[in-house]
């Protein structure tokens, strides 16, 4: 046993801060049971930003903890599913591609994709991986889902920057619109993947079926975007439909600005930017209606 | 200026806590039963309080919490005890937010940094640096908060020598006494706590206090459950005891710690017998002893005299008794013994078939645990009764040194405690 008992000056005595210092001084609060319609205090959340940037940093610093190769995975997961792809679907089936080089096609699809994926991915299990903040500590839980999709923005920033050096050996030049779409189709990645991951994450909470269910998931909507066809051979009629879909419109735009003819596709962008604030919105109220029970089942 | 930081009023707190068994009688039955197994489920995880349905789905809800109401004054430190699951933690965790009441409400004016455990957050994959920053971002500080007090936080750790170190390398007393130490800095108006004192060596249990004790003496509100009565004792100003979800009674931190002890001798089985039949006789004669002035089962707290003493019955009347007295640990272990007779203490001379016997064991150095007395009676030749657990000593955990810490306790600590006098000086 340690005999740890030397004397040291206590913090709490010696620093004498004002104790305002940390927040802003705290008003009344009511604790009471919630009433039936969940808000979201926006306010709040802002007031708690530092933990949020801390969150998302803590989820990047532990990503590619104990790996030898690091973050080169960021760069060998869209690559080497490009490979794959590109082999069975580019020169086996030859899937027709809009006349892009079929890797460089099938790669400026795979970016946007791995980081929604694994922005996906993470957020819908980041409730049930944190138990010991849910169960001990208050903040607004809403940063718990949105930290790991910012975190996988880092992975899509490295990813994005070897498919636009690949680019070249493909004699393809992105479009001036790039600059401007590019960021826009992001947000509506974040706010779809977030979105969602409000979603899962709290059902995950309660019904543990959506570690599960989470892959199969992945599998059937990477082959409902169209990441190794093109948007193009989806019968006319069923378009706007599939477009329901987000990354439909997000894809097609993002290929189209940088490595194909640079025409945007309105329609379906416009339909995934409604589709993706239906997903936060009703999202992010599903899951402050159930926070209140987090702590109690998880 | 409020003189009441915080109202808790009714406050009650439903769980549910899983469905009942279910008897199957029939193979049909339990195929039916199987079949509705997924409904079953959905129903099971809804969340208490909300849409109960018919009886049988109510049977498995419990209240943690019923109409609890108390307030807590400005600078005041309000200690919380009750034994497991009477409610406690789920006070402390309503007030800290963590969780929902079900009924009731709380005001509370001020705002709330809570340890319900330290360290919360901690990530194995981070080194300490980083963990410091995050726990400290997790308590609710500010970024440049921690930054300024960074120092002072790594020097009160003791840990400066491996802060870049991943926290998954750490002891685990490396890792309490980081965490401590982040949590140290935390300055609240109101201090929630909830038993911190439970973990960790003597050392950084003797700093939690000190830095208690700190807090309270600078004003701050603080609320404080813990199953330590000493420092309850020390550190407090006023006292809830809790049962069964309830305030059970409210008072002075002696009175209330007091009362909690006797609830626990009362939920203890140990009869309020007056005599004992001894378990091992000579002859087959009836030895009995009568209890006098100590009863079978005793509490006192650690460091505090007690006197065991009774009378022995004996079937014939003898000219000497010798008695010894063997202690017993609840694990079965015998921790000491003692004996007239081989002290070389007679007893007075008889003839007598009735022998008082009153042993001053004065403070006994027994730290705290339950103890059996088992006690052997001799009739001056040979020993000629055993009463097996003739007297049951629980001894409860105590500040015997007065400097506001209970002994650490039986498992690192054994099952004595002893005060030499110590003398330590650099050698020369």
């Amino acid at each position: 046993m340690t005999l740890n008992v030397e004397e040291r000056t206590l913090p709490l005595e010696a620093s004498g801060e004002p104790r305002s210092e940390r927040h802003e001084p705290a008003p009344t609060l009511v604790i009471q049971p919630a009433g039936r319609w969940p808000t979201i205090n926006l306010r709040e959340l802002w007031a708690y930003r530092e933990l949020f940037f801390f969150l998302v940093w803590r989820d990047i610093k532990v990503r590619y903890a104990q790996t030898v190769l690091g973050a080169v995975w960021a760069i060998l997961q869209p690559v080497l599913q490009m490979l794959i792809l590109t082999v069975i679907f580019g020169t086996f089936m030859k899937v027709p591609s809009d006349g892009i080089p079929y890797p460089i096609f099938t790669l400026s699809a795979l970016v946007p994709w791995t980081f929604f994926s694994n922005a996906l991915t993470t957020s819908s299990s980041s409730l049930v991986s944190n138990p010991e903040l849910i169960s001990k500590i208050y903040f607004p839980r809403l940063v718990i889902p949105f930290a790991p999709v910012m975190a996988a923005l880092l992975d899509f920033v490295i990813a994005f920057v070897v498919l636009l050096v690949m680019m070249p050996f493909f004699g393809v030049t992105p479009h001036a619109e790039a600059i401007v779409i590019v960021p826009l189709l992001l947000v509506l990645i974040v706010m779809t993947a977030a979105g969602v991951g409000c979603w899962l994450s709290a059902l995950n909470i309660q019904y543990r079926d959506v570690k599960q269910i989470t892959p199969l998931l992945m599998k059937i909507w990477m082959y409902g975007s169209p990441i190794i066809y093109s948007l193009t051979i989806v019968p006319e009629r069923f378009r706007s439909f599939y477009s329901l879909n987000p990354m439909a419109g997000v894809i097609t735009g993002f290929r189209s600005v940088l490595v194909g003819d640079g025409v945007i596709p309105w329609g379906p962008v416009g339909i995934a930017a409604v589709v993706a604030s239906v997903l936060l919105v009703t999202g992010a109220l599903y899951f402050r209606r159930t926070e209140r029970i987090f702590a109690d089942v998880i | 200026m409020h003189d009441s930081v915080i109202q808790v009023e009714r406050l009650g707190k439903q769980y549910r806590i899983g469905t009942a068994a279910v008897r199957h009688d029939t193979l049909r039955d339990a195929i039916v039963h199987v079949a509705g197994a997924p409904a079953r489920s959905l129903r099971r995880v809804r969340p208490a309080g909300r849409g109960l349905g018919n009886d049988a789905e109510r049977a498995d809800l419990v209240w943690a919490l019923r109409d609890v109401s108390f307030d807590v004054r400005r600078g005041e430190v309000l200690g919380i005890v009750g034994r497991n699951g009477a409610g406690k933690s789920t006070v402390l965790k309503i007030l800290s937010r963590v969780t929902e009441p079900t009924t009731g409400r709380a005001a509370v004016h001020g705002q709330v940094g809570s340890l319900l455990e330290v360290g919360t957050g901690f990530h194995p994959e981070l080194t300490g640096r980083e963990n410091v920053f995050l726990n400290g971002a997790i308590l609710g500080m500010e970024r440049s908060y921690i930054e300024r007090h960074f120092d002072e936080i790594i020097d009160f750790s003791g840990v400066e020598r491996f802060i870049d170190t991943p926290v998954k390398r750490y002891s685990s007393g490396m890792k309490v006494r980081l965490a401590f130490a982040v949590a140290a800095h935390l300055q609240p108006e109101i201090l929630i706590i909830d038993e911190v004192l439970a973990v960790g060596d003597v050392g950084f249990q003797k700093k939690c206090l000190g830095k208690m004790q700190d807090i309270a003496g600078g004003g701050r509100t603080i609320l404080f459950v813990s199953h330590n009565m000493a420092a309850v004792r020390s550190l407090c100003s006023r006292c809830l005891l809790m049962q069964h979800g309830e305030i059970y009674m409210e008072g002075s931190p002696d009175a209330v710690v007091d009362r909690y002890l006797e609830l626990y001798e009362e939920v203890d089985s140990q009869t309020d017998r007056t005599s004992l039949r001894a378990d091992r006789e000579h002859g087959g004669n009836a030895y009995t002893l009568h209890y006098t002035r100590t009863a079978a089962a005793t509490t006192i707290e650690c460091g505090q005299p007690v006197t065991l003493a009774f009378e022995v019955e004996m079937p014939k009347a003898s000219e000497q008794a010798t008695v010894s007295l063997t202690f017993i640990n609840s694990a079965g272990d015998l921790v000491v013994s003692m004996s007239n007779k081989v002290q070389n203490v007679p007893s007075s001379t008889g003839p007598s078939r009735r022998w008082a016997v009153v042993c001053d064991l004065g403070q006994l150095p027994l730290n705290a645990g339950s103890y059996g007395v088992r006690v052997h009676v001799g009739d001056g030749m040979r020993d000629v009764a055993r009463f097996g657990n003739a007297f049951v000593l629980h001894v409860r955990e105590h500040d015997v040194f007065g400097w506001g810490n209970a002994l650490p306790g039986v498992r690192s600590w054994g099952p004595m405690y002893w005060t030499p006098a110590w003398d330590i000086h650099p050698a020369r």
